[in-house]
């Protein structure tokens, strides 16, 4: 049996309270949220806080919020209710898409979106479905709230641009008008870290793409993103060839490294692939050929 | 905590299944265990909790090979929780820093010298609680010196490679045993006539069958009770083997065996992990006498992936010796067998290569010969089964898969080819050319089974078709039809010819009938999930025409059973269940002298009609076995020398192996463009003989299947070159779940053992055995476009996009 080193909790009664709390335990205290990243580490003492600063009870940032132009996203909101939001189905399927395959019901029905961003494992998937929709990460510390584009959040591996003394407490991402999007994942087995991952928004102008995000995870692209091949695409045929090509540059400028999931050619082969299907997918779906 | 006869309670003493469903013997019925299992009312190792018991942990290498120059406990020692800290040098001064392991070699308890794998055992802190244990091992501080390791195993015997097992006096390599079966010069005989003949070739491949862990779902651990009054040893232990662990702690410790007790509670599955006696045990019971309080070890799950008993790590090369139009003759392999840093396979003494002797598969060959050396390497020890029978595992997963790799070269059907060389009903009992007596089947029958079932001719045609749409450019994935047929041998063993440590592995059974009919069985095998609860009483039931409801069955305890070898390599059916039969066979003859005592008749006049002794030709005139039961315990007159009551004992020494088959059929689809495999279908048609339970066998097969495509698809324990572990926690060593199975396709065919008492031939492990190399063959199959002969388990996307790019990928290092 894994068991963790001692450590204080207390729980939050507010973000006000959280941050308070945080301020008053040091940097040696984490907040937990699903804890389903957080409790591992901690059982197999890879993680040894001494404070665990609870912000389940925030029920106020468990909210899926449509706003005119953007849907605000609360950071404590589970996988599995984003999951099974029609508002977020009907406007971004590549969260729907995403979250399918994030882990498995049992860690989907406590594993939050805020959580799963500000752990920023490399392998992580709605860092990239954020990216790929150019969303924004809401922060609040002890002076406001303020706002990082997703593409700007991470800052390398398991961190972010969240301060000690500071909350993630939403994800904004803007509603586009006529687009679409769609994301797939490779896995070993369901549950695994991903293989790789790949996430598309398109809006398309008649034939032409008029605006494109590309996400990718798992295969060292720099801030989850693929700006090369976003960049051949804008403006540009919305053709099968493009998407085949956008998936090349796709491949050519991460970075995977070899592990047990693979080696480094075959993660890079899959990158363009998945890129390719995911822009594909986007497309039908933006043209009504696909659900 | 609420009890019985509050709201919402349930009284555990009720039975889940009606009585009308309770068949009066064989048949379907519910488990009689899952009652308390549903309910959460089973006692696991870790359920126990003695007044006073502390609690231990490992402190574990975290390098492959290093000496040890100083361990510094004193930090530890001044933990205010802590109890005791326990060195190899503290059991160095008891005789115990090292153990005998199961194949006659020695094993470090807790290092002395060196350490040899990363997670070997190195001290053990006793503490007031499990969380104490655990702060206080990072108080020890162990001074290291690193040294080469040995990882790969093709370098193991390379005269420059660093000597790993230098505490055995002139060890000067890292060579454990070379070891043939088979007719060396028979066989060269036929491989040189097949290379020079015209029409013959001989085909070979080399291939892995990479180490994997069984994992079972509880991990392993002990309490250990000494009671310094009477000098008796309580051990709570994960163990399924509590007989012969017994008799193993009175060799090893010098305690009188009398004064050991053994209780092996409920088990969380063992699949051979759960047959050695490990390190943490020993520290338990040492710790346990130094303290004078039980002390309870359960080690976490990395611990148990990364220091127990792993399975297979077979380094194979298959020959085939075969005629064009397809006839077998004969087949030679050689295997670097990786055994890790201590030689501890379980398995019996004259076998050091288990049962691969089978290697020749369900085929009838002119001649086989296998050579099999075995070698340390710095990785945990082990070789056990993992269901596999005593390596029947990897030598079925060699034959079949070389089955396929012929098919292949000679573009032959692979199911006709099958067909072409089974042996054949009347053959049975066949001695094969490695020396083993199959007692039965109908082989060729049991694979028709399966093809029919599976629709084999039209899969084949949908594939066409499939491959014809891939070429022609569209997006559509690869379909993949994959075979085997599997010959399992079980049931060790023959008491002349098996034995693990000197014990021969006969077992005992005792039955008591009650006065009141109502029935004890005693038996030495020990279930971890198996069932014998239920099957075992259904044995007894259809033996004396009780209700199985009516028996209970007493297992897992060495006071309370008489001895036995325990349950692994399928054997509890075919040798406890055997004497289970036999004893209820001895009971009834005793009730028969009762009946014609109550009858006034005499004995030679009754006959066993419907589970009662009946006046033979008078059915009016019969007893069950309820009355029979009441009057042996009465003042019943009997006749002289009988001693009432019905009460008997025996011990069955299997006087062969008993041979399960099966013919699987495996449906996948591959992506080509991710390699990812779904497995699509998988028909699964088992001979298993006589079916107690066909329920409990269903269950079985579907677990082994499972497993199957577990080791097939993604289950692993590689190492890179340091010899760091690749697979020691469950987020790298991946158990396949419901979403990678399919609903399993179960058929059957019934072929009772001739020598069995129920002809029934054990089923434990036939799918695990059966089933890996019908998943690789079904991959290899689907990868024909890409002109892909063979790939190495486990055929993750990677490994599978790779193949087909040809540049395979050698699945026991570290991906680089």
């Amino acid at each position: 049996m894994q068991v963790p080193a001692q450590f204080e909790y207390f729980k939050a009664t507010s973000v006000d309270d959280a941050i308070a709390l945080l301020t008053r335990h040091g940097p040696e205290s984490f907040l937990v949220a699903g804890g389903h990243s957080l409790l591992p580490m901690m059982k197999l003492r890879l993680a040894e806080p001494e404070t665990l600063i609870d912000i389940n009870g925030l029920d106020d940032l468990a909210v899926i919020a449509v706003e005119s132009d953007r849907v605000r996203i609360g950071a404590m909101v589970r996988h599995s209710a984003l999951l099974a939001s029609p508002v977020i189905a009907e406007h971004f399927p590549i969260l729907t898409d995403a979250e399918r395959v994030i882990a498995d019901p049992v860690v989907r029905n406590r594993g939050t979106v805020g959580g799963s961003l500000c752990q920023a494992d490399p392998s992580e998937d709605l860092s990239a479905a954020f990216s790929a929709m150019r969303a924004t990460a809401v922060i609040r510390g002890a002076d406001g709230e303020r706002q990082v584009p997703v593409r700007e959040f991470h800052r390398g591996p398991y961190e972010t641009a969240v301060e000690h003394e500071e909350l993630l407490v939403a994800v904004e991402v803007p509603i586009l008008a006529g687009s679409s999007s769609a994301y797939a994942k490779l896995e070993r087995r369901a549950g695994d870290w991903a293989v790789a991952a790949a996430g598309a928004m398109l809006r398309l102008d008649g034939d032409t793409v008029a605006e494109v995000g590309i996400g990718l995870s798992a295969v060292g692209a720099s801030h989850f993103v693929a700006p090369e091949a976003e960049d051949l695409l804008r403006g540009g045929p919305a053709t099968d060839d493009a998407f085949v090509e956008a998936g090349r540059l796709a491949a050519r400028h991460c970075s995977p490294s070899a592990d047990q999931r693979g080696p480094v050619d075959y993660k890079r082969h899959l990158a363009g692939e998945l890129t390719t299907r995911v822009l594909r997918r986007a497309a039908r779906r933006s043209r009504g050929e696909e659900a | 905590m609420t009890a019985v006869g509050e709201p919402g309670v349930q009284d555990p003493s009720v039975q889940i299944h009606a009585a009308d469903e309770t068949p009066r013997g064989y048949g379907a019925m519910k488990r009689k265990e899952d009652a308390r299992f549903i309910r959460g009312r089973g006692q696991y190792v870790d359920d126990v909790v003695l007044p006073g018991m502390l609690h231990g942990a490992v402190l574990r290498s975290p390098l492959a090979h290093a000496r040890i120059l100083s361990i510094d406990t004193s930090a530890a020692e001044a933990h205010p929780k802590v109890h005791a800290v326990i060195t190899g040098e503290t059991l160095a001064g008891l005789g115990l820093a090292w153990m005998p392991t199961l194949s006659h070699d020695t094993q470090a308890v807790l290092a002395t010298d060196k350490v040899r794998f990363q997670g070997q055992e190195v001290a053990f802190v006793v503490a007031d609680d499990r969380y104490a244990a655990r702060d206080a091992l990072a108080l020890i501080d162990v001074e290291y010196e690193p040294l080469d390791p040995v990882i790969d195993a093709k370098r193991a015997l390379d005269p420059d490679a660093p000597v790993i097992r230098t505490d055995k006096d002139g060890k000067a390599d890292n060579h454990i045993f070379d070891w043939e079966s088979g007719d060396r010069a028979a066989t060269d005989a036929v491989f040189a006539d097949a290379e020079a003949a015209d029409d013959q070739l001989v085909v070979v491949q080399d291939m892995i069958y990479p180490r994997v862990h069984p994992a079972p779902l509880e991990t392993c651990g002990a309490i250990a009770d000494m009671d310094p009054v009477t000098g008796k040893l309580t051990l709570w232990t994960t163990t399924q083997a509590p007989h012969a662990h017994r008799t193993l702690y009175a060799l090893v410790a010098g305690l009188p065996e009398h004064k050991i007790r053994i209780i092996s509670p409920d088990i969380g599955g063992g699949f051979g992990n759960k047959v050695g006696i490990y390190p943490g045990y020993v520290c338990a019971v040492v710790a346990s006498i130094v303290t004078g309080t039980p002390v309870k070890w359960m080690e976490d799950r990395s611990e148990n992936l990364m220091s127990t008993s792993f399975a297979r790590d077979y380094h194979m090369r298959g020959e085939v010796a075969v005629t064009r139009d397809g006839r077998i003759r004969g087949v030679r392999v050689h295997v670097l067998a990786d055994h890790g840093a201590f030689d501890a396979t379980a398995q019996p003494t004259a076998f050091p290569a288990g049962f691969f002797g089978v290697f020749t598969g369900s085929y009838d060959l002119e001649a086989a010969h296998c050579a099999v050396t075995g070698v340390y390497t710095n990785k945990a020890s082990g070789g056990v089964a993992y269901a596999c029978s005593f390596r029947i595992t990897e030598a079925v997963y060699l034959i079949e898969r070389m089955v396929d790799v012929v098919a292949h070269d000679l573009g032959i059907d692979p199911a006709e080819l099958r067909m072409r060389n089974l042996l054949r009903p009347e053959q049975f009992p066949y001695q094969s050319k490695t020396g083993w007596e199959y007692d039965s089947g109908d082989y060729p029958h049991t694979l028709q089974v399966a093809l029919d079932k599976a629709g084999y001719a039209e899969l084949r045609a949908e594939q066409a078709d499939r491959r014809r749409r891939f070429e022609a450019g569209e997006p559509v994935s690869l379909m993949g039809i994959g075979l085997s047929f599997f010959t399992e041998a079980v049931g060790a063993g023959p008491r002349r010819s098996m034995d693990i440590l000197g014990l021969g592995m006969a077992d005992g059974a005792e039955l008591r009938v009650h006065p009141t009919g109502k029935a004890v069985l005693r038996v030495s095998c020990q279930s971890q999930g198996q069932g014998h609860e239920t099957t075992f009483a259904q044995i007894v039931a259809q033996e004396l025409g009780i209700s199985p409801d009516d028996i209970d069955v007493v297992h897992g305890d060495t006071d309370q059973t008489p001895f036995g070898l325990g349950t692994y390599g399928s054997r509890s059916t075919p040798v406890s269940g055997a004497a289970t039969a036999m004893v209820a066979r001895k009971v009834r003859e005793r009730a028969k002298i009762v009946a014609a005592a109550m009858m006034e008749v005499s004995a030679d006049d009754l006959e066993w009609n419907d589970g009662r002794w009946q006046v033979a030709g008078d059915p009016d005139a019969s007893r069950s076995m309820a009355d029979i039961a009441m009057a042996a315990h009465s003042n019943l007159e009997l006749p002289d020398g009988v001693e009432g009551h019905l009460d008997a004992t025996c011990v069955y020494n299997p006087p062969n192996l008993t041979y399960p088959c099966g013919a699987y059929v495996c449906l996948v689809e591959v992506d080509p463009g991710t390699g990812a495999v779904d497995v699509r279908r998988f028909v699964a048609v088992d001979d298993c003989g006589v079916r107690i339970n066909p329920m409990i066998v269903e269950g079985q097969v579907h677990g082994g299947l499972a497993d199957g495509v577990g080791m097939a698809l993604m289950q692993c324990i590689a190492f890179d070159l340091d010899g760091n572990c690749l697979g020691g926690s469950m987020m790298d060593y991946l158990l396949p779940t419901s979403l990678e199975c399919p609903s399993w396709e179960l058929g059957e065919t019934v072929t009772p053992s001739p020598h069995h008492p129920i002809g029934a031939k054990g089923v434990g492990e036939s799918a695990t055995v059966g089933s890996p190399p019908a998943v690789v063959n079904a991959v290899i199959d689907a990868l024909a476009p890409y002109d892909v002969r063979h790939a190495d388990m486990p055929l993750t996307p990677a490994a599978v996009w790779c193949a087909a790019q040809g540049n395979p990928l050698r699945p026991d290092l570290g991906i680089t």
